[in-house]
Order: structure tokens, then C-alpha cells, then sequence
């Protein structure tokens, strides 16, 4: 049950990406083209999606628990900004502006084969994979200098 | 201004919208796809489950992209304004900015903004800014290269 409802929302999600305009980078980069040919009709996806979601948080308060599912895996809404995370979304915006697509549209145009998205996609796999060897390299360099700190103590 | 090229990217946007609130009421989970993408291909810490889960919502997606290829062919381009080397160079800084930063136009700018998150709001102004910046750079120093 767990895995239809994950395979049901995916596909409602593609579609609603289809729907919206969102797999098309010509599209996308108009969007974000504020100061020339400006297209805002893609601010229609995330507000649409924002109202729904904005009703689905309240009703979410109200449930003792998921409806298919024994715990909740959803972020701490009050997390606090840091520089990590400005810093991944001036790299993600940048990836985005220069190729007109985010993780999602990238993954749906898949099936068309097309080697523009399989050049993106597979990049993107390879950002991803990169990024965890770098926060495994950070992760034992931390260790690594705080064990020389204990010794140099 | 025609305010009809606002009804296919809403009818869109509530479509995404359902989705995620199916992710949410349904498995307790955001629907943040750089996240599940993540998760897929590079299991951190999750269980099988965890693991099953991405891999289903992923498999969702692309059923997705094949009901749209047969029913609505014009969702996809046919042709790209970049070049296959800035696809490439677009796509590895996806990957690596949306893990960074823990999320993507749907994690952040979909999920997290519709409860107010402030992690969610910065990240969304920020990356959309830096989106901006980004098209605007590629326009003026001539194209599409």
C-alpha cells in the first residue's frame, strides 16, 4: 500500500509538471528571465501548488498519524538557516538558470530519450554522488583534526 | 494581460499540489524529489523501506512522463535552448546545490513554503534569484554557447 500511494503521487506529480509547463526549458528560462521577455505565467505551478499544500499542513496537524504509514519522516519546520543551505540554493539556481530544469522535470523528460535530458540527468546523479564523497571527505578530515586536537592536547 | 496563460500552470500546480499532500497525509513525508532522488541512488541512513518508497515515487514519475508522451506530446520540447555541454554543467550543479542546500523547487518551494518554513523561504528566494541572475548573465554574454 505504502509503495502505490508513492508510485500514485510520483505519477500525479509528473503529470501535474507536464500540465504546468514545467517540462519545458524554453518555458522555464522565460520565467526566469525577469529583465527580458518576462513569461510569469510558471509562477501559476507554484502558487497552485503552495494552496494545496498550505490545506494539506492543517489537515496534517489534526491527523494522530499518517494514513498508510506507523511514523512521520518530516523535517523540523524550524530548523535554522545556515550557510549550508543558502550556499546549496545559489548553486542549484544557477544550475537551474543555465539549464531550464530542476530535479523533477529533469527526471520525467527521461522517457523521451532526448540526449539533452539524459546529458542533465545523468550530470545531476553524478552531482548528487559527488556531493556525498565530499561530505565524506569533509566528514573525516572534521574527525581527523579534532583527534590531532586531542593529541596536540 | 491575457490572464489564460495562468490556467494550464495552475491546473498544473494544484496537480502538484495533490501530489505532495498525498506524500504527506498518506506516508508522513514531503514529496522533495532532488531528496528521493538522493535517497535512491545514494541510501543514507534509511531503511529498506525508506528506500522502496523513493524508488516507487520514482517509478510514478516516469509513468508520469510516458501518459504525457502518449496523451499530451507538447508537454515535452523539441528542441533545447542550451547546449549538451551547459546541460551538463546545468546538471552536476543541480545535483550537488539541491543536496547542499537539503531541497529543490519541490522540497523547498512547494512544501516547505506552503508551511512557512523559514529554511524553505530563504532557500526559494534564493535559488529563484540566483535562477534570474543566472539566465540574465547567459542573455547578455551571448547565448546559448
Amino acid at each position: 500500500m505504502k509503495f502505490a500511494v508513492a508510485f500514485v503521487s510520483g505519477l500525479v506529480f509528473a503529470l501535474g509538471l507536464g500540465i504546468g509547463g514545467m517540462l519545458l526549458p524554453q518555458k522555464v528560462l522565460g520565467f526566469l528571465d525577469v529583465l527580458g521577455a518576462w513569461d510569469p505565467a510558471l509562477v501559476g505551478v507554484m502558487g497552485g501548488g503552495i494552496a494545496v499544500m498550505a490545506v494539506a499542513w492543517r489537515v496534517f496537524a489534526r491527523l494522530p498519524r499518517p494514513l498508510c504509514e506507523s511514523r512521520v519522516c518530516v523535517p523540523d519546520r524550524n530548523r535554522p538557516v545556515d550557510a549550508r543551505l543558502v550556499l546549496g540554493a545559489v548553486i542549484f539556481g544557477v544550475g537551474w538558470g543555465l539549464g531550464g530544469y530542476c530535479p523533477g522535470p529533469s527526471i520525467v523528460s527521461l522517457v523521451t530519450l532526448a540526449p539533452p535530458v539524459l546529458v542533465h540527468a545523468a550530470s545531476m546523479a553524478v552531482g548528487v554522488v559527488a556531493y556525498h564523497l565530499v561530505w565524506r571527505v569533509a566528514e573525516a578530515a572534521k574527525a581527523a583534526s579534532s583527534d590531532a586536537a586531542v593529541a596536540d592536547g | 494581460m491575457d490572464l489564460s496563460i495562468f490556467v494550464g500552470p495552475l491546473v498544473g500546480g494544484l496537480l502538484v499540489g495533490v501530489a505532495s499532500a498525498l506524500m504527506l497525509l498518506g506516508l508522513g513525508r514531503i514529496a522533495g524529489i532532488s531528496g528521493i532522488f538522493a535517497g535512491a541512488l545514494w541510501p543514507a541512513g534509511g531503511s529498506d523501506d525508506d528506500r522502496r518508497i523513493d524508488l516507487s515515487f520514482l517509478a510514478g514519475l516516469l509513468a508520469g512522463g510516458l501518459v504525457l508522451l502518449w496523451a499530451m506530446p507538447s508537454a515535452f520540447p523539441t528542441e533545447w535552448p542550451r547546449s549538451l555541454p551547459m546541460m551538463a554543467a546545468a546538471g552536476f550543479l543541480v545535483g550537488f546545490g539541491t543536496r547542499l542546500g537539503c531541497g529543490c523547487t519541490s522540497g523547498h518551494g512547494v512544501c516547505g513554503v506552503s508551511r512557512l518554513a523559514p529554511r524553505s523561504i530563504v532557500a526559494t528566494v534564493t535559488f529563484v534569484a540566483t535562477g534570474m541572475i543566472t539566465v540574465t548573465l547567459v542573455r547578455v554574454l551571448g547565448g546559448a554557447a
